[in-house]
């Protein structure tokens, strides 16, 4: 058997057109299989789901129609509040947890006070469940009627949503610092670096680039967190739906709420995806930014 | 005293040891401009141990490391981000920046530490880089370089500050024997053009080309030193006998 050698002058890359249509024919059959299978498996479930003794009540309970289409303009304004409540917590949580990983990084003596302080905040803030936080600073604050500190419960739950996260991403940095090798910091400062610029020009480059995935990961539960802020009354949209099912005693609103926090999350989810596979694409690649 | 009759580099009397174990005890070691010094020994000899604390890199337990006889690099009021802009140092693990291109590793130290212009850093790096041939690679992220090419741009890296002295940890251990070569020449060129170095190094053919002076390091001292015809062709000690019986098959 003779191998077929491309003539001179034809592209380097060669492939056998038999082997590509047979691979083409292989991918089609894959994809068709996969949506049939799919299909069934909808049709199946929604046949046994809607056979139960119980649906007719619990579609009209929690899956009206007409309920959802009339408190979903109302809950798409409410939500207006967690994208502002977002919105501002998320870049303080960033600025914020990276000082106090970068403070507890800190080996001079002189610095022993500041670590101590970061050690007892992330291991303070880590242990307390956020929903508490909110009602300490919620209620507590506003209560001391101390001149200049504010009442707004927007304030004080944004307030404890920024210090309880930022105890959990100041330890993500942490963990991305030490990611990196310490002959990292040595090769920089044998260089002449000090230590600050070691920091910002060598080592936390790396230890971000290393988090991005988990980082992430914590802030699509910020952004379903800020449904917690409701305990201090504030009317955002889980607040708002909770209005509407007890004016009616339909627990449609409810869902129409979790829809739009869905909606939310999951391009934000595909995203994280997204860039943790090209993260590990450009690693196996062997990188460039 | 005047600097011109001082050693670039004066080693007395330094001990170090890691966990009351001694590695460094009692080492002298005096180093002149523009001298190359190689510093053989048995691995765990304590050759890394040395370079590392000429460069501030290892406090001493005892001694004085004296940079042109007036820095005291062992002194606990030393400046140690000053020493190191006059001492470079290259290691086996080349340690290049991965989240910056060749230019930019180069360009670091020289623009945030010296406070270079970033067009004159730039065109100082480039022309170090042509020097040894890694101009074409500029662009480059190192996990894209070869091990004989990251090991250059180490060496380009070190050679930005402009270093006095620059000390070479064992440079081609951890490189493909085809690669060693490309990485000699680099070394020879600097020796061509004045650069005083101390050098570790377990290539003993290369130490009897290039160095002017080899050190045999053994039990934490060292134990002999001369000019590498007579450490390799006449050694005095016979532990220097039988650590060269043994490298050199
Ligand atoms: N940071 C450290 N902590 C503890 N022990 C160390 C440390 N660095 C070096 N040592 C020990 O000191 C001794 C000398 O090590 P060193 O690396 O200086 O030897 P070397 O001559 O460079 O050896 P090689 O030829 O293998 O590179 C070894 O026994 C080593 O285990
Ligand atoms: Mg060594």
């Amino acid at each position: 058997m003779t191998t077929t050698r491309p003539a001179p002058g034809t592209p380097i890359a060669y492939r056998d057109p038999e082997r590509q249509a047979l691979a083409r024919r292989a991918a089609r059959r894959n994809a068709l299989v996969g949506m049939a299978s799919l299909v069934a498996f909808v049709v199946v479930v929604s046949f046994l789901v809607s056979r139960t003794p119980g649906w007719p009540a619990v579609q009209e309970t929690f899956f009206s129609a007409e309920q959802f289409t009339e408190s979903l303009p109302g809950l798409l304004e409410a939500f207006l509040l967690n994208i502002k409540i977002f919105l501002i917590a998320e870049p303080l949580i960033l600025v914020f947890s990276l000082v106090i990983a970068l403070t507890r990084t800190l080996r001079a003596p002189i610095f022993l006070p500041l670590r101590v302080v970061a050690t007892i905040y992330v291991d303070v803030f880590r242990g307390i469940p956020t929903i508490l936080v909110i009602f300490l600073l919620g209620f507590g604050m506003p209560a001391l009627r101390l001149q200049g500190v504010p009442s707004d419960p927007v304030f004080w739950g944004t307030t404890a949503l920024i210090l309880s996260y930022s105890a959990y991403v100041a330890e993500v940095f942490r963990a991305g610092i030490g990611s990196v090798h310490p002959s990292q910091r040595m090769a920089a400062r044998s260089l002449g670096l000090s230590v600050w610029q070691t920091n910002r020009y060598v080592v936390l480059p790396q230890a971000v680039r290393n988090v991005v995935p988990p980082l992430l990961n914590d802030f699509i539960s910020l952004q379903k967190d800020t449904a917690l802020v409701s305990v201090l009354g504030p009317i955002e949209v889980l607040r708002q739906a909770q209005i509407d099912a007890s004016s009616t005693f339909n627990y449609t609103p409810y869902v129409a709420a979790a829809v739009i926090f869905i909606a939310l999350t999951i391009p934000m989810t595909r995203f994280a995806d997204w860039v943790q596979a090209r993260m590990a694409r450009r690693q196996r690649a062997g990188g460039v930014a | 005293m005047t600097g011109a009759s001082e050693p670039l580099l004066g080693v007395s009397g330094v001990w170090k040891s890691f966990d009351e174990h001694p590695v460094l005890r009692g080492i002298d070691l005096d180093v002149a401009l523009h001298e190359v010094v190689v510093l053989i020994g048995a691995s765990g000899s304590g050759k890394s141990t040395l370079l590392r604390c000429i460069n501030g890199l290892e406090p001493v337990d005892a001694g004085r490391i004296m940079l042109d006889g007036s820095v005291d690099v062992t002194a606990p009021s030393v400046d140690l981000d000053q020493v190191r802009r006059r001492v470079g140092i290259v290691f086996q693990s080349y340690n290049l920046f991965p989240h910056m291109t060749v230019l930019d590793n180069v360009m670091l130290a020289p623009r945030k530490v010296n406070r270079t212009d970033g067009g004159r850093a730039r065109d100082e790096a480039i022309t170090l880089l042509e020097r040894f041939g890694l101009a074409a690679k500029a662009g480059e992220y190192p996990d894209r370089l070869s091990g004989g090419q990251a090991q250059r741009v180490a060496i380009v890296r070190a050679l930005a500050m402009q270093p006095e002295l620059m000390l070479f940890d064992e440079i081609t251990s951890a490189l493909d024997p085809l690669l060693v070569g490309e990485v000699l020449d680099a070394v020879r060129e600097l020796k061509h053009g004045g650069l005083t170095i101390v050098m570790a190094t377990h290539e003993m053919g290369f130490a009897r080309e290039v160095a002017d002076r080899v050190c045999y390091l053994h039990d934490g001292i060292v134990l002999e030193q001369g000019p590498p015809e007579q450490i390799f062709n006449d050694p005095r000690e016979q532990a220097t006998r039988d650590f060269l019986a043994r490298v050199l098959v």
